[in-house]
């Protein structure tokens, strides 16, 4: 039956089909002012490197719309949005794409005036490279430096500056050299490793694609060489340093029947070999792959970005949201950790209000405790600030109702990056950059209260103090530790009380208060329920006996 | 009809694991599984939308893999017109049998017995009683949080703006201007109640990686992709496949010419393009000959400039 063949196809094809299989992917972002020209310069890319269709060629030729002095205006390829082609400005994402022999190429235009900031962070948060239009006759504009600082706050490996409308300066090399020396003493500030400098100019086709003849003194790359030739695998180097760490994140069990069992997810950074020894977490139990399936067959190895599904030696416990990681490279495991944010939404980040967090295949909520500084975009000076509004970067701290498992973005950008979801409109109000585990925190979260009932443990000793709230934390039992000087013993009653109003069991580690004030507790608390630990060693068994009895007794009273 | 699926007589060696890069492909593939994957865990009631074409059969190939050794854990909804071509119903029903993929068929039968055709009301009209509407009602119907389809950002300028997880509000339309951000590859996936997220996970894909991959991926498709002489009404630009109801203006004849059908719709809308590429490797090398986007051949896109963009806005695909 089968009448049709491959044979036919020629061997010229089949050189093409080898090319194409193997060429490698860069993703890249463009980031510039209003009026620098940047859709010009994507349409230009499109066109000269014959991505555009003609039939989309002719339409933008009939288009009511243009803006252009010349025949063709090259931006209405990249502008989609009816409300953009009217008002003459980009308004969110576009995402584009061409390729040519050596590489394809995946284009997130992103829109340059300062209301849209959060649309850039977005197109960054996935490239490997951005480039910066600077207007060659207005030189490096605050705009400009804005989106320089966000491709180095997003860890965007290779950052080109291309300065665009060298025609309207007579492609003049000292205006070349003035906003180059510019543009490299802010690279160098801002820790930026690999910078370029291109002189072009989208309108005439000047360095974008061909090579220019107007600038005779120039004698690097042209754009498109230079996007064709950046190296990707240092980008990927670039992008997990810490690339013999494995890391796992489970996004989802997979149990088609009752023999299987396997663990799907993406390797996020490290190589899965079977017969390695990985550690579970958050439980931290160890165990061995066992064998790495895909449909396309089994696999000795997996590497970064590969999606495979891991069946493990130990029928050990693990779901969505807990990781197989290196055992002797372990990520930061907290709950407290300090972060840059990039805040996306009209309604500000308050310190104190609780937010949905997703950090790689784990959702929890977090609370932001102290906003160390914002930026200020003019003068990249850190500035105080006792909230955050749209398009505000800040460095903030949170704490979390759950540990998180992360590296620093800087370190791993999957294992270090984090959005933040507001808790009721479930809108997406921020882009956290995670960079330091705070080690415990002494005040813990307040989450859906798991309990009524809300003991006061008298621990004696500051040492017993410490297990006890890592076992109510273990047990999800919202707490407070009052080891504070300014409460003493006098006062437990009252700060008894407001830790009971809010939800929390209280962890007292000061000096044993007297009858009296036990008498004063109990008559004042009729409900609080405490527990006091006897001298010497914490008895943990005992402890969590006692704890239980506590916590169930009004669930247990109730039924009765 | 009933061509089997084209023979491939040329596979590509699987590359050997570790390498230091996965090639375009193989990230495209990566991104498309870990999407799968995350909406799968995420979400209570997804499905798939299966429109039986190319981009469909590359769907339905990925999330095969992202599941494996599983089936793929939710059903495929296609929206029928029933002015799909029969090649089209055919391979769809065989197609779903045999990956064992449950498969729920849904028409607007209301505005169909009401006499619903693209000649009475108009290609606009037409869609948005039998597509928009009818794709808006069978997932209300089916409960169904999210669906995934085969959009890709490079097949019309509107659908370059679109975002992965694309947030449709309570009345299941798209407002271009309050879309989430999305950033890295965490995608957002909370919802209230009403609310419902279409999935695109062949967004970063482009026309030639697609069939690139169905090529190296042997995966069957629709015989209509692949020229042979069929018998044609040519109108104006447009060359229309003659099937017995075929719906001829006075003076109209038919002919004989070797064609194929370069996206698939509805029979009286889609044009069919002169081509004597009768396989995989072939129809690869006209495409990248051609320089033309595919879409031209469905009126549907051309009734006005923004046209898709407008659609899209009320709930269209």
């Amino acid at each position: 039956m089968a009448t049709a063949t491959g044979t036919q196809a020629s061997t010229k094809f089949q050189a093409f089909l080898d090319e194409h299989l193997e060429r490698e992917l860069l993703r890249f972002t463009t980031a510039g002012s209003v009026d620098d020209g940047k859709s010009t310069l994507i349409g230009r890319l499109l066109h000269d490197t014959k991505a555009v269709y003609e039939d989309q060629l002719a339409s933008i030729k009939q288009s009511r719309v243009n803006r252009a002095a010349g025949p063709i205006d090259f931006s209405l390829l990249t502008d989609g949005l009816r409300a953009e082609r009217e008002q003459g400005i980009t308004i969110d994402v576009a995402y584009r794409y061409f390729s040519t022999s050596k590489r394809k190429f995946i284009i997130a235009d992103t829109p340059g005036h300062e209301q849209y900031t959060r649309n850039m962070a977005t197109g960054a948060s996935t490239a490997d490279l951005a480039i910066v239009l600077i207007d060659g006759s207005k030189g490096l504009l605050p705009q400009s430096r804005r989106h320089t600082y966000i491709a180095s706050l997003l860890g965007i490996p290779h950052v080109v500056a291309a300065i665009n409308k060298m025609d309207l300066v007579k492609y003049d090399e000292a205006a070349y050299k003035k906003i180059s020396a510019d543009f490299l003493e802010l690279a160098r500030r801002l820790g930026i490793k690999n910078a370029q400098i291109i002189p072009l100019s989208a309108l005439e086709g000047d360095n974008v694609v061909a090579s220019s003849t107007h600038m005779p003194w120039y004698k690097g790359p042209t754009l498109l060489e230079y996007l064709e030739t950046v190296p990707l695998a240092q980008a990927a180097e670039e992008r997990s340093r810490n690339r013999g760490s494995l890391r796992f994140p489970v996004q989802l069990v997979v149990r088609p029947d009752a023999n299987f069992r396997g663990f799907s997810g993406q390797v996020a950074s490290g190589v899965l070999r079977a017969g390695d020894e990985v550690l579970a977490l958050p439980s931290g139990r160890r165990t061995r792959i066992d064998s790495i399936v895909t449909y396309d067959g089994e696999l000795q190895e997996a590497s970064v970005f590969q999606p495979v599904t891991v069946r493990l030696k130990d029928e050990i416990d693990l779901s969505r949201g807990e990781m197989l990681v290196s055992p002797d490279a372990p990520p930061a495991v907290s709950r407290n950790f300090s972060a840059k944010v990039v805040w996306l939404h009209a309604d500000p980040l308050q310190p104190g209000r609780t937010y949905l967090a997703k950090h790689a295949s784990r959702t929890v909520r977090v609370r932001a405790t102290a906003i160390h500084y914002r930026v200020d975009m003019h003068t990249l000076e850190q500035l105080p600030a006792a909230q955050l509004e749209m398009n505000d970067i800040a460095s903030v701290n949170f704490v979390a109702n759950l540990p998180l498992m992360f590296d620093s973005y800087a370190v791993n950008r999957t294992m270090g990056s984090m959005i933040l979801i507001d808790a009721v409109t479930h809108a997406t109000v921020g882009a956290v950059m995670l960079e330091r585990d705070l080690g415990t925190p002494s005040v813990e979260l307040v989450v859906a209260p798991t309990t009524q009932v809300h003991p006061l443990i008298l621990a004696r000793s500051a040492k017993t103090a410490r297990s006890i709230v890592q076992i109510l934390h273990a047990r999800n039992v919202p707490h407070v530790l009052l080891d504070d000087p300014y409460i003493p013993a006098c006062s437990l009653a009252c700060a008894t009380r407001v830790a009971q109003l809010a939800g929390l069991a209280a962890v007292y580690s000061g000096e044993d208060p007297s009858k009296e004030l036990m008498q004063q507790i109990e008559q004042f608390l009729p409900q609080a329920r405490w527990i006091q630990l006897p001298d010497g060693p914490l008895d943990e068994a005992a402890f969590i006996q006692r704890l239980d009895q506590v916590l169930h007794w009004e669930n247990s009273e109730g039924k009765e | 009809m009933n061509a089997p699926a084209p023979s491939l007589d040329v596979t590509f060696p699987h590359p050997a694991v570790s390498q230091r890069a996965l090639n375009h492909l193989q990230a495209l593939e990566a991104e498309s599984i870990f999407i799968f994957r995350e909406a799968v865990a995420e979400f209570a009631n997804p499905v798939m939308l299966y429109s039986i074409g190319k981009d469909s059969s590359v769907l339905v190939r990925l999330a095969q893999k992202a599941f494996f050794p599983g089936k793929i854990p939710f059903p495929l909804l296609h929206v029928d017109t029933s002015y799909k071509f029969p090649e089209m119903i055919e391979f769809r029903d065989n197609y779903a049998r045999e990956i064992g993929a449950k498969l729920i068929v849904h028409k607007n039968q209301k505005a169909l017995d009401a006499g619903a055709n693209p000649f009475a009301l108009g290609t606009q009209n037409c869609c948005g009683f039998l597509k928009t509407r009818a794709l808006l009602d069978a997932l209300e119907a089916g409960g169904f949080d999210a669906a995934f389809g085969g959009a890709r950002r490079d097949e019309e300028k509107s659908r370059a703006k679109e975002r992965i997880y694309s947030f449709r509000d309570k009345a299941g339309q798209w407002d271009p201007k309050n879309q989430r951000p999305e950033l890295w590859n965490l995608y957002n996936s909370r919802l209230n109640k009403g609310e419902s997220i279409r999935i695109f996970p062949l967004s970063n894909w482009t026309e030639l990686d697609i069939w690139l991959y169905i090529y190296a991926e042997q995966i069957p498709l629709v015989p209509l992709y692949l020229a042979r002489e069929r018998e044609v009404i040519v109108r104006g630009q447009s060359i229309i496949l003659k099937y017995d109801d075929t719906h001829m203006l006075p003076g109209e004849k038919t002919q004989r010419i070797p064609c194929r059908m370069r996206s698939l719709g509805c029979q009286p809308c889609s044009g069919a393009i002169r081509s004597e590429a009768d396989t995989l490797p072939k129809i690869i090398e006209e495409l990248i000959a051609f320089r033309r986007s595919e879409r031209e051949n469905r009126v549907i896109d051309h009734d006005e400039e923004g046209s898709m963009e407008s659609k899209k806005r009320e709930g269209y695909f």
